[in-house]
Formats: structure tokens, sequence, C-alpha cells
């Protein structure tokens, strides 16, 4: 053992102690209100970071849905891994910590009176507001795509009755059909979650219906954690053969330019025809329409942020977290936006008593389901770099599930993605 | 700022950076809270893990913990994920981590177990385990030197056990011996009975009404 324990123990003691003297007291909040708005993944993580850290401070969560579904792992639903009933989540949890939960839709937000409204008309005044709205799918970037089109073509990137409609096309195509998913282009919402989704189906075709295959036209040249996506494949589904169960085509002459729901076809920008018994448009996105509405997002479509508390750049008073933010080097990820929640949390309850935010620390880490027994993981530690701009990765930590991986490792991260699902659902919800 | 990045030697090789560094005032990089909230989307809230792979981590002894972080990062004991993680961080991090783990109420894993192997295991547990694993392997935070067995998943315990088998992870020399002398006297099938015995304390009362 490198540490001495005596020393150890002093030096912390001495800390406390040195902790005891420049804080006599701990003031409170006392009564400011906190607005979330959206009860995602980082809203309700934000919620309940900030009752945890000071019960004085009164939140409200304004969502419209009663139920959330996990976006995470529901390319098991997919596969018929897991049902779509295993992802739901309730507001039971955080009302218990004394959360307010509005379900009503937030329809405005003044920056300036602090004050958000909603489509039921309510008004709700707030110290500090947090805006997790997630994503909006830019239907009329792809011709003759639209909400309506995606009832033939499911996006199925918002996990609901479009992961379950998805599902049922998979399950009732016939056998010898071709999947085609469409890649969008960066960034996006879960940059690994397109080729996990290629993953889980051809893990069901295999099975189910070996003659058919998933095509996958992308829009980019290169994807997450590519390397160890290829050799799952390679191993799992004779990718690079001629009877492999997925194919995928790079962009730029892959890029999907226009849809035909009624013909079930797809354009691409060099010009091709394609076909598919089952089509999947995962569109292009941007911020959440709210954060659009309330002027939080820039000519990027995203929302500019200080990464030290995910203030906006644009309004002061609103922070702004996961998918929507521009979180410089973090991805759009589940994980990502519930450590930037905390973040937030922290430095929120630190500027409601007129104190300085600490120094924060983020962590993103992002499992992919490749096959049965079969998992990867990408991760990374990030630090506020010197000059406050970005949240930038620490050089030499994180990274991918190292290739060539044998067996037995491969399954335990499958173990570990599914104990990352139910910690960081809990952490969230709970 | 500046400052930070002059003490961001990472763990990766050196451990010399020794305390020293723990005399730096508190809000001098991030806090223990605010390092083991990263955390906990695999590890649960405050490090208690609902399971069933990723082990627990409240309550822990500190200096195992950064014992454990470091052999991690420098690749001494095998990981999946946790060594690539681990590197982010220096020695001093990890201290504060320790700290804030140590004094987090321990929730003993909710998982199934073989009952009727339990008073077996807890035979075993006494004649080759309970010197280092004291009282029966729960957290004793008022305790120096314990390593936490008891309402620990019992898949993250198998995972371990493998890797100290297979040399992924450095066996201390007395557990090496203690297991030696116990598959001779009970067969390998013992530790389904440790197992489960560990398995069976699922009311562990640590660090409440802090």
């Amino acid at each position: 053992m490198t540490i001495n324990r005596r020393d150890f123990v002093k030096a912390t003691g001495a800390i406390a102690a040195a902790s005891a003297i420049g804080f006599p007291y701990i003031a409170r909040a006392e009564g400011k209100k906190v607005v979330v708005v959206g009860g995602g993944t980082g809203g309700a993580t934000a919620a309940k970071y900030l009752k945890m850290a000071d019960p004085s401070i009164d939140v409200t969560i304004i969502e419209p849905n009663e139920t959330y579904y996990t976006c995470y792992l529901s390319n098991e639903v997919l596969s018929g891994e897991r049902t779509l009933e295993s992802l739901a989540q309730n507001y039971d949890g955080l009302k218990a910590r004394g959360i307010k939960v509005v379900h009503d839709k937030a329809a405005g937000i003044d920056a300036d009176k602090k004050v958000v409204k909603t489509a039921g008309g309510d008004e709700f005044p707030y110290d500090r507001c947090i805006v997790s709205p997630g994503i909006k799918l830019l239907y009329d970037k792809i011709e003759g795509y639209s909400e309506e089109a995606a009832q033939k073509m499911p996006h199925a990137w918002k996990a609901g009755p479009q992961t379950t409609l998805l599902r049922s096309q998979i399950e009732a195509m016939d056998d010898g059909g071709v999947v085609v998913i469409v890649a969008p282009p960066n960034p996006f919402r879960c940059p690994p979650g397109p080729y996990e989704r290629a993953s889980q189906i051809a893990m069901y075709l295999k099975e189910h219906k070996p003659k058919s295959k998933v095509l996958i036209l992308d829009s980019k040249q290169a994807f997450s954690k590519q390397g160890l996506f290829t050799q799952g494949w390679e191993r799992l589904y004779g990718f690079g053969t001629e009877n492999s169960l997925i194919e995928w085509q790079p962009g730029p002459d892959a890029t999907v330019v226009g849809v035909n729901a009624d013909e079930m076809a797809v354009e691409t920008s060099f010009g091709d025809e394609v076909k598919g018994a089952v089509i999947n448009i995962i569109p292009p996105q941007s911020a959440g329409q709210i954060a659009i509405d309330a002027g939080l997002t820039d000519d990027s479509g995203w929302c500019p942020v200080d990464v030290k508390t995910f203030e906006s750049k644009q309004h002061p008073g609103i922070h702004v977290i996961g998918d929507a933010a521009i979180a410089t080097a973090m991805p759009k990820s589940a994980y990502a936006a519930n450590s930037q929640a905390k973040v937030t949390a922290a430095a929120i309850v630190a500027m409601l008593k007129g104190d300085e935010p600490g120094t924060p620390s983020y962590v993103n880490t992002c499992y992919s389901i490749v096959g049965k027994d079969y998992g990867i993981s990408v991760a990374a530690v990030y630090r506020l770099s010197e000059d406050g701009a970005t949240s930038a990765g620490v050089e030499g930590a994180g990274g991918l599930t190292p290739m060539d991986a044998p067996e037995w490792a491969l399954a335990r991260e499958v173990q570990y993605a599914h104990s990352w699902y139910n910690n960081i659902v809990h952490d969230i919800f709970g | 700022m500046a400052k930070q990045t002059t003490t961001l030697a990472l763990v990766g090789g050196a451990l010399a950076l020794g305390l020293s560094s723990l005399a730096l005032a508190e809000d001098d990089g991030p806090t223990g809270k605010m390092l083991v909230d990263t955390c906990a989307g695999c590890h649960g809230t405050n490090g208690n893990s609902v399971g069933p792979a990723s082990p627990t981590i409240a309550a822990m002894d500190p200096l195992v913990f950064v014992d454990m972080m470091t052999a991690f990062a420098n690749g001494e004991t095998y990981s999946t994920i946790m060594g690539r993680i681990a590197k982010g961080y220096t020695e001093e991090e990890f201290e504060r981590m320790g700290e804030y783990l140590h004094k987090q109420p321990y929730v003993a894993a909710k998982q199934e177990y073989d009952a009727s192997l339990v008073e077996e295991g807890a035979e075993l547990h006494d004649e080759y385990c309970e010197k280092c694993h004291i009282e029966g392997g729960i957290p004793v935070p008022e305790e120096e030197d314990y390593y936490i067995l008891a309402g620990q998943w019992t898949p993250y315990l198998k995972y371990a056990m493998d890797d100290f088998k297979n040399e992924r992870r450095e066996t201390p020399k007395k557990m090496g011996r203690k297991l030696d002398a116990m598959y001779e006297e009970h067969g390998e099938d013992a530790m389904a009975a440790l197992y489960a015995f560990w398995a069976s304390q699922q009311d562990i009362k640590v660090n409440e009404g802090e």
C-alpha cells in the first residue's frame, strides 16, 4: 500500500476542520424557484439532484407525457429482446421527493420576465430555468418525409409508439426482405444508435428470417465505434461476405434526399432508388422546438452554453442541458445528459445562494449491444478546459472496448450494459 | 484553473503524488460529491448499485477504494471499462471520491440466493475469509482495512473471482493460501456457498442518518 493510513486520515481531517471554519453555516436557497422544461433524462436528473442538494428549492418539471420511454435500450425492443413497457418510466419517484410535476407543454419562455408559459395557459415564474427539450426531428430535410410518412416509414428515434410500429413491421416482414435504415448526419442523438439498431435487427433476422438483410444508407463516411461494430458484424452476421445480414453504404452517395412512402422507396443523392420491405428513416435533428421558440438556439440549430454551468449564452438565467446543448466534446447521449444535469444542479444551487459555482466534472459511458452476449462500450472523462470554453476529454483516458476482446469480456459488457440501464434510470427517476 | 493543471499528473504510471496535494483548499478542483455523482450512472446514486452486475461502491474503505482505482488505471487489475475511466483522474481525486463514498449509507443488493447453502457459507466465511473480510464481509466504516463482500452483487463477485483465478487481478498471498486450503478441504463448490451467504445479507445498516 503506497499511502500511509494515519497521514491520510490526518490530512483529510485537516480539510474538514478548514472547511468548518470557512463555512460556519450552510446558506440555503430558501424558496427559490427552479422550473425545468422537459422531464427526460436531463431534466429529471437535474430536478432530482437539485432537490437532493437543497430541499428548500421549489422545483417544478413541465413535461407533457405522464410516461417516459427511454430511447436507450429501445433497440432491444426491435429485436424482441425486451418490451417497450420495460422502458416505461413515471414521475412518482420525483413527486415523492417533493418535486412538482406539471403535465403540460411549455409553449414559451420569457427570459426577461423569467416566466415559463404553457400551452394550457399557465405561467411559472422562475429564478433559474433548466431547458432539457431533447431533439426535434427535421422531417423537411428529406423530401417527401413527414410526421404522416413516419407512420409508414417510422423514425423510432423517440421511443414509444414509433418503436412498437417498427418492431411490428420487422415481425410482419417476409423472409428475404430488406430492412433499410437511413442514418442521419452529425450531430445527432445517440451517435452509435443507428449501428446498434442494425445489429439488433440482424440478430433477430439471423434467427427468424435468415434470407433477409439490413441495409444502412448513411450520409456519413464514418461512424461511432465503427471498428468494433465492423468486427462484431463480421463475427456474428457475415459482414463483408455475400451473405452478410448487414450492408453499410457510406455517404455522400448513399445520403437519402427523398422518400416515397407509398412506394416504400427512398432516393439517394447519387440518384439511386432503393426499395425496402421496412424502411426506418432517422432524419437530421436540431434542439427541441421549445429551445428554438425561446431563442436558445444558434444558426446550427443547437444551443450554445457555458459548459461550466450550462447557462445559455443567448439568455442568462436559462440553462440548457442534454441533447439540445452544444456541450463541445460531449456526445448527445443519456449518460452525458445525466452528467450535465448534475453539474448544472450543483451550479444552480451555488448561484441561487450567490456563490461561485465549483469545478465541474463530467463523464460519458455508452454501451452498444451488438448481439447475444456481445457488448461494446465507449467512455470518456471530461474536464473544463483552462479557458473555460470547452469540456475536453482527458487525454489518455476513456476510449473504446479493445478490438479482438475475448468472448467472456464481451459477455460481461452486456451484463454491465444492463446494469448501466438499471442504475441510470434509477438515478434519474428513482 | 492554472493551478489545477499542474496537479493534474495522471495516475496511470506514478503514484508519487503522495498526500501533500490534500492540503489544497477544498474548492480547488471538483469536490468528492461532484466526482462521485459521475459514477452513479453505472454504480447507482451515491454508489448503491441496483445491479445486476456493476458493484456497489458506497461505504467502501477509502484507502481500498484508492488502491483499487489505481490498480484499474494502471492495468494491474483487469476491467472491461473501469480502467479506461480511472485513467481520467488524479490520485487526489480518488481520495476525495473515497472520502465521500466512505460516508454513504450502504444498501445491500436485493438478489436471489440459494438459502440452503447460507449456513455452510457462513461457516466457510468464518473459517477462511473473516480475518480480512471482517464481520462477515459487511462494511465497517468505523474500522480500518475492511473489504466488503456481504450485500455485494453476486455476478460482480464471480467476475472478480474469475479474474483472480486467471491472474487478471493479483491475488493477495494470504487470500491465495486460504483459497487453496478451502478448495482442498471442501472442493471448488465451496464458492457457491460463500456467494449464497454474502448475498443472503440484505439487511445491513451502515452510515444511516448521516
